[in-house]
């Protein structure tokens, strides 16, 4: 385990009195606080409102946010105060009223802190969707209670297995206007479960809530005594996501040569990167790809402090036992688990542009720290997001479309599955003109 | 045996280290702006963390508007001096001398506004490419949807509707000629993940963030340091009074806050029981509603 952090070792002279020792800080609660990035779909009032509801009743919305909100509000004549001018920040947003790109918002208990993707939930922004999916460890669908599943439960229900999302909470919404009936929520629970048996999600959870009145969001409420299920704050609170990230399959891309030259460190040759999977020990036999060259890790270094490990998400220092030409690009991985090397890359893909994909096209592709170009060899299929079968006829790429294609790329890439692992498995496509991000890829 | 699992505060400092070796990776001539405030603070410690044990490979930008706290600027040169960093200074007085920049004028005159010229003309003299920000997107409402690589034209202007997508921790930082980008390394921290990763790790900050007793008065509800920039009304009555900052700005629209915390475990408490933002004391966010946003699509960091 990583140990000794934050040991006093600079003074300033400018520091205040009052902070002259540190205090073990291990005694602080917070030290045991981990961090879960979720999102939320859904594309009528409810997803605004529940965030609202969970910002509001932990407590997460200041005094001069809520005068400025119930200033907007009265503003544009809305009768109550509007929570969702809390998360729509651009001005277009505003005056439109509609979420158009993704805006995090944050918030903390005394378990956890989070992170909320909140991305619009119409299709014309599944882009940003699948954003705002891509580093989520969990997604909440709502579903509204008299309305049941509709095309944008397949769709979100759709992204989120797709960007591997491993957790998905339905939340059946608007009890309260179904008279927090039982036999509603049983009925959509098991049309949930036919339907999203034939998603790869790992773990799906249902619970029943009413966001506007706070039935089972923070607080249970008493009118569904039936339900024994958490509620959807101790759920988020307690729902385990260490095992999430793939601690087997050593992968460490190569982002930056640390080479200090000077007289202290004159021979320091070390490789900084973060972890993308599996655990590095001191000792360690590791392969470099492309190169195939093997050696041993010799040290671990995290700033100025030593460590025996190293695990994923952490951003490390690794020197090897060998001198071998390793740079920006290269990927450090175990040697009894090797990735994939290949020029050849079947991914599905969910487009950005305006401008269609073009067959045959020709862009740049950067996955993990590596660089390359590729052409598009063949577009597949498309996917009919909304019925989760494949289109018929043209399989163009258009923006917000998700389909399956060939790529080649100009050197080989060093990747896992997605399912496998979402960061040696990802990629994004760039237009070679513009510069722009088009595309967003996971393998195969 | 143990569960590999990081806190909130480790996985954050990965995650800005990892971004921040992005941009030294994706980019020729980066640099930090550094206005000797927290969040600039701790980007400049993690990025010594990021690549020891060389030095960080890119200068400190301080934009000086003439109007800073005394103890900002000590601080400033004495963390320069400890850790030999570079420091570039862009001064907001020069662009007002050199007629490219129109001083306020009246009560509440700002150069808040003006550090824009500043700081696109010091970004343009040294050829920098990408400015690394401390920004947070939980300070304001427009800073929630700034991407981590933020893409600028060649005026310097941010367009909120023409974002690049950013998924995974895959950054792109492509440009063409003239154009250059802000990164924001500390992107998804809140300012209770600041405080509370500058007392896990120890990190000197400015005293003026620690209670002490000094001149203010009163404006508009907030409480302002008193100085020989600030114009005072008539009714406006200097005393003295045991404030600190919750955030170190200009010292003409930075409000103090009545407190007593004098040591980081203090300044959390109160984080943790206030009730208004931390920049509920900054006027130059009140302005309008769109305040900052306007500001960023000019330039503004």
């Amino acid at each position: 385990m990583v140990t000794g952090y934050g040991a006093p070792k600079h003074h300033h002279p400018k520091r205040a009195n009052g902070n002259k020792e540190m205090k073990d800080t291990s005694t602080h609660g917070y030290l045991d606080m981990d961090l879960l990035r979720f999102t939320t779909g859904s594309v009528d009032d409810g997803k605004s409102t529940l965030i609202g509801r969970l910002l509001y009743d932990t407590k997460q919305i200041f005094e001069d946010q809520m005068e400025a909100v119930t200033k907007a509000s009265a503003k544009r004549g809305n009768g109550d105060v509007d929570l969702s001018l809390l998360t729509d920040g651009l001005r277009a947003e505003r005056e439109q009223g509609i979420t158009i790109d993704v805006a995090y918002r944050y918030f903390a208990t005394p378990k956890r802190k989070f992170i909320i993707a909140d991305t619009p939930g119409h299709i014309q922004y599944t882009r940003n969707m699948v954003t705002g999916a891509s580093t989520a460890n969990l997604a909440i669908i709502l579903v509204d209670a008299r309305k049941g599943i509709l095309e944008q439960t397949c769709r979100h229900s759709f992204i989120a297995a797709l960007l591997g999302i491993p957790h998905v909470v339905f939340c059946i919404n608007k009890m309260d206007l179904v008279d927090y009936s039982e036999e509603v929520f049983e009925k959509l629970q098991k049309e949930l479960e036919d339907f999203s048996s034939k998603l790869e999600v790992r773990d799906i959870r249902f619970i029943p809530i009413s966001a506007l009145k706070g039935d089972m969001v923070v607080d249970r409420g008493d009118r569904m005594p039936w339900y024994q299920g958490p509620t959807l704050m101790y759920l988020l609170e307690h729902i385990h996501i260490a095992g999430d990230i793939n601690h087997i399959d050593r992968r460490f891309p190569v982002q930056y040569v640390v080479r200090p030259m000077t007289n202290e460190h004159h021979d320091f040759r070390g490789f900084a990167g973060r972890v993308a999977g599996g655990v590095f020990r001191q000792g360690d036999t590791v392969q470099v790809l492309p190169s195939g060259f093997e050696s041993k890790v010799k040290s671990i270094h995290i700033g100025e402090q030593r460590s025996m490990e190293a695990f994923a998400p952490q951003s490390v220092v690794l020197t090897l036992a060998d001198e071998i030409d390793i740079s920006r690009g290269d990927m450090i991985v175990g040697a009894n688990s090797l990735p994939e090397s290949s020029q050849e890359i079947d991914a599905m893909i969910c487009w950005f542009h305006e401008r269609p994909m073009q067959a045959n096209g020709k862009y740049a592709i950067k996955h993990t720290s590596r660089d390359a170009r590729c052409v598009v060899k063949e577009i597949k299929y498309r996917m009919d997001i909304s019925t989760l079968r494949k289109a018929d006829g043209d399989p163009t790429l258009k923006m917000n479309d998700i389909g399956r294609v060939h790529l080649r790329t100009t050197v080989p890439l060093h990747f896992d599955k997605y399912q496998r692992n979402r960061i040696t498995g990802s990629f994004i496509l760039m237009d070679e003109s513009t510069n722009e991000t088009v595309a967003a890829g996971m393998i195969v | 045996m143990h569960s590999y699992r990081l806190t909130h505060l480790k996985e954050l400092e990965s995650e800005s280290i990892h971004i921040l070796r992005e941009v030294a990776a994706q980019f020729e001539n980066p640099a930090l702006l550094f206005s000797g405030g927290k969040d600039s603070i701790v980007c400049y410690h993690l990025a010594r963390k990021a690549f020891f044990p060389s030095k960080v490979p890119f200068p400190l930008v301080h934009v000086d508007t003439g109007h800073n706290f005394a103890e900002t600027i000590a601080f400033r040169d004495a963390l320069v001096k400890e850790h030999g960093a570079t420091l570039i200074v862009g001064s907001v007085q020069e662009s007002i001398d050199q007629g490219r920049a129109q001083e306020e004028t009246g009560y509440h005159a700002s150069r808040n506004k003006l550090q824009t010229v500043t700081l696109l003309d010091t970004l343009e003299k040294h050829k920098i490419d990408c400015a690394i920000g401390g920004g947070r997107r939980d300070e304001e409402k427009a800073r929630a949807k700034e991407r981590v690589f933020s893409h600028r034209d060649e005026f310097g202007q941010w367009d909120p509707k023409n974002q690049r997508p950013e998924l995974w921790n895959l950054y792109n930082g492509k440009k063409r000629p003239g154009e250059h980008f802000r990164a924001f390394p500390i992107s998804n921290w809140t300012e209770m993940d600041v405080w509370q990763y500058i007392l896990l790790e120890n990190i000197a900050i400015p005293n003026i963030y620690f209670s002490h007793e000094r001149e203010v008065f009163d404006r508009d509800g907030v409480i302002y340091a008193n100085s020989d920039f600030m114009r005072l009304k008539p009714e406006e009555k200097p005393y003295q009074k045991r404030v600190r900052f919750r955030t170190i700005g200009d010292m003409s629209c930075t409000g103090a806050v009545d407190s007593p915390a004098a040591t980081l475990e203090e300044i959390i408490e109160e984080v943790a029981s206030s009730r208004v933002t931390e920049r509920g004391s900054r006027q130059d966010d009140k302005r309008s509603e769109a305040a900052m946003e306007d500001r960023k699509k000019e330039g503004y960091f």
